[in-house]
């Protein structure tokens, strides 16, 4: 906080009115209600509810399509994460190494991030399509009898493909702006000494990249629970069947068009704890960093 | 030296063209018709029919949404896009104004109440938020669009880093000349923060310009729907029909990305400036 600061009896009060009143209406009053929503069996029909403890969350670990869905998320999360973060990072790489043209690539690298993602999904889903896509010819010339939509690999394979396309933006911007922070005498120095350059690069240079890569891999997890939800639903037609789903998904499919309020509360209040979790790794992060620095 | 220097360039051209080429694909489907996509694919070199597809897709109702013209759904893209990154700027300046530069009791109980917003995504909570929006009379409206998602704190966060490294000697000197925090605020601190003010504003415009899970719930009259909205619907009714109008469907997702991204690379030192800036 400041030292210096304005003491009035009602201004602050009045400054923060519009934010208060926006959070309590539109995040404090749904968050509470999911909470409550999630001990109580809706009635369908809208008769009232019955309050059934932990029931709603035993109900939902113990269905083998929770645990299904979950896992799917898992790995999805995990190749989404990996896959962009590593592209990323060797295209920002080289891209802090070229002289010649460095900001034509680096405009190149990143407008997609400004490209929605059921955006990119409806390109995606074109792309891979059986009669007219590009890239389910390629699968078939080399032995592939993709079928998206129907196969449940194949329509991962797709989802994992549009949602690593449209994360490595954001990654590159990330990793190249940290790249140029690193200091020039720091790597003159390791110039110097190690002729190697790869070597170099993962003894000196990734070290002090690693709390951009920290922040971003919390980013990218986060980016794979919940921002994909675009992506699948176009990559889906809005017809789950019998297809890959994430945990997100599965709440607005169960929520919506299952009507299960208390099980899609239940999975809503589970997923909060993930990302309570996931953000208060995050928030250490930043503190320690400031500290240090 | 020079080698390694090829090998840079060889990775970057085929990374930019991995990012580029979906989107040409896009571009170019869009400027053939419906029958020979049918008949060949998406394209990626230009046809002849770019003027007429995006003259229909934009002044037509019919066709994908049935009810409403693409100029439309463009309107609303931008209402959502304007509306949230004004919105959310205006409110999130006056709230960090207060939270660094006042003392007063509750201050500290209100920062935590506004920060916890950044725990939970509208994802998780997505259910209650529009059975509250709806029970508010708020379903299809702009307000009801646009204000439920200006609840996170992002906007607040950023100004309020960004007011911590204005120097305290400013307001030392305002009070002297016996300027108030209104005067303060309005003479010194908003002129101090423009930079700051168009960054946010370029990423609060893409983020609200692509929102589609809000829009998908709470929308349901075709008259407010925006163009990433309705994607999902281009992409039924393209399934259902005898010949797909593939390059409608491509057309109205190039304009669905055109705004957001000539922002982008217009602005692009801005933007990434306050992107990263922002995170510290």
């Amino acid at each position: 906080m400041k030292r210096v600061q304005f003491s009035h009896p009602l201004m602050p009060y009045m400054l923060l009115l519009p934010q208060l009143a926006i959070v309590g209406v539109f995040f404090l009053w749904p968050a509470a209600e999911a909470i409550r929503a999630s001990f109580y069996l809706e009635d369908p029909f809208g008769f009232g509810s019955t309050f059934v403890g932990l029931d709603n969350f035993k109900d939902v670990v113990s269905a083998s399509e929770y645990s299904r869905t979950a896992w799917f998320t898992l790995i999805f999360s995990a190749a989404v994460t990996f896959f962009s973060l590593s592209i990323a990072l060797l295209l920002a790489v080289k891209a802090d190494n070229v002289i010649k043209g460095a900001s034509t690539y680096r405009t190149l690298l990143m407008w997609v991030y400004a490209i929605a993602p059921p955006v990119a999904g409806l390109v995606g889903v074109m792309l891979f399509d059986q009669h007219i896509g590009p890239l389910n010819d390629l699968a078939h010339a080399l032995g592939w009898n993709m079928q998206i939509g129907v196969n449940y690999f194949d329509t991962a394979f797709a989802m994992t493909v549009i949602a690593v396309w449209k994360q490595i933006p954001i990654n590159f911007i990330f990793f190249l702006s940290g790249l140029q922070s690193v200091p020039k005498s720091v790597q003159e120095a390791a110039a110097v000494d190690c002729r190697s350059s790869s070597r170099r690069f993962w003894t000196v240079t990734f070290p002090l990249l690693a709390p951009t890569s920290f922040f971003l891999l919390i980013i990218n997890i986060t980016y794979a629970l919940f921002d994909t939800f675009g992506i699948i639903d176009l990559v889906l037609k809005g017809e789950p069947g019998n297809n890959p789903v994430t945990l997100v998904y599965k709440v607005f499919l169960d929520g919506f068009r299952g009507n299960d309020l208390g099980g899609s509360s239940a999975q809503s209040v589970i997923l909060m704890i993930l990302v309570f979790a996931l953000t208060v790794v995050q928030f250490r992060m930043i503190e320690r960093r400031v500290h240090y620095s | 030296m020079k080698r390694s220097q090829f090998w840079d360039h060889v990775v970057l051209v085929l990374g930019a063209l991995f990012m580029l080429v979906p989107v040409v694909y896009a571009l170019m489907t869009s400027s053939h018709d419906a029958v020979s996509i049918y008949k060949d694919g998406l394209q990626l070199s230009p046809g002849g029919h770019f003027v007429d597809t995006y003259k229909q897709v934009l002044t037509e109702a019919g066709g994908f949404t049935k009810s409403v013209t693409g100029l439309t759904m463009l309107w609303n893209s931008l209402v959502l896009g304007l509306g949230f990154a004004f919105g959310k700027i205006i409110i999130s300046m006056l709230a960090a104004y207060a939270i660094v530069y006042f003392r007063f009791p509750l201050g500290t109980f209100f920062f935590w109440i506004i920060f916890s917003t950044l725990l939970l995504p509208l994802e998780v909570r997505i259910l209650p938020s529009y059975e509250i929006v709806q029970g508010l009379g708020m379903a299809n409206t702009y307000s009801g669009l646009i204000i439920p998602l200006i609840a996170s704190a992002t906007g607040t966060f950023y100004f309020r880093q960004f007011f911590k490294s204005v120097p305290d000697e400013l307001v030392e000197a305002a009070r002297i000349d016996g300027a108030g925090p209104l005067k303060f605020f309005i003479d010194i601190l908003v002129p101090l923060s423009k930079t700051m003010i168009a960054a946010i504003f370029i990423i609060m415009f893409v983020f609200g310009w692509n929102q589609y899970l809000w829009p998908t719930l709470i929308t349901t009259d075709e008259s407010l729907f925006t163009l990433v909205r309705g994607m999902k619907q281009i992409l039924q009714v393209w399934i259902g029909a005898q010949i797909p109008d593939t390059n409608q469907a491509m057309a109205l997702a190039v304009l669905a990305m055109l705004p957001p991204v000539l922002i982008v690379v217009i602005f692009q030192s801005w933007f990434v400036k306050g992107l990263v800036e922002s995170e510290k």
